[in-house]
């Protein structure tokens, strides 16, 4: 298991990227699979870094734990700000036509879509979220 | 992210190289908005590009509605997890995809 303790800001998106990145380094995990992993941090933390403790600055664990049987990466976010359960959000209409359509909300649900699973809790104070992905 | 930019009369080809995210996209926002007055055909050239947050998406969701307005937009050259972004947003049933 890896981790990482870090500001929760938007510039800090970069510097988590490269960690789980280097994490997943040597296993053989594809470049898709990478992308799709790099996109849920960046909704994820990205919505740690807007929100969970504004206006202020806060800091935001980041773990990564690879699991081999099955084959498997796992990404944690931990922080202590606000109770924040994205996953109780509903899913936008993914349907409706461009001139309907508004910004936002769209990038939980891609995580939803992309990752195997991804769970919330809110235990001792700490929001947790964590991602799976299943490694071919 | 890297953005080549092309303009040949009102056609425009924006050429992206990267990552389309959070801290990168305000620089595609800027360029659009910098460039897009009077352009009739944008292209997005995606074949540099790695792969799409929905900050990505909120960008190209504006793009799409000024261009649908004022000409069209095509994006190129997508990869197979940016494609898959489309799909299960439903950009994909609104976006030019070639």
């Amino acid at each position: 298991m890896r981790e990482l303790t870090i500001d929760a800001t938007l510039e800090n998106i970069g510097p988590v990227t490269g960690f789980v990145n280097e994490a997943l380094e040597g296993l053989g995990c594809p470049a898709w699979i990478q992308y799709q992993i790099d996109v849920a941090i960046d909704e994820l933390f990205g919505n740690i870094a807007r929100y969970a403790y504004r206006p202020g600055i806060g800091p935001a664990t980041v773990t990564v734990e690879v699991t081999k049987a099955p084959p498997a990466v796992v990404v944690t976010f931990v922080d202590q700000g606000v109770p924040y359960d994205p996953l109780a959000r509903e899913d936008p209409d993914v349907s409706l036509p461009l001139e309907e359509r508004e910004e936002g909300g769209l990038g939980i649900f891609l995580v939803k879509k992309t990752m195997d699973d991804v769970s919330y809790e809110y235990r001792e104070g700490r929001n947790i979220l964590r991602i799976k992905k299943h490694l071919p | 992210m890297t953005i080549t930019k092309e303009a040949a009369g009102t056609a425009l080809t924006l050429s992206l190289q990267g990552r389309l995210d959070t801290g990168t996209a305000p620089q595609l926002d800027a360029a659009l908005k910098e460039s897009m007055d009077g352009v009739t055909d944008l292209t997005l050239d995606f074949a540099g590009l790695e792969y799409i947050s929905s900050a990505g998406l909120r960008v190209l969701l504006s793009a799409q509605k000024v261009m649908k307005k004022q000409g069209s937009m095509v994006i190129r050259h997508v990869n197979e997890t940016i494609m898959e972004v489309f799909e299960v947003t439903g950009f994909s049933d609104f976006l030019t995809i070639q």
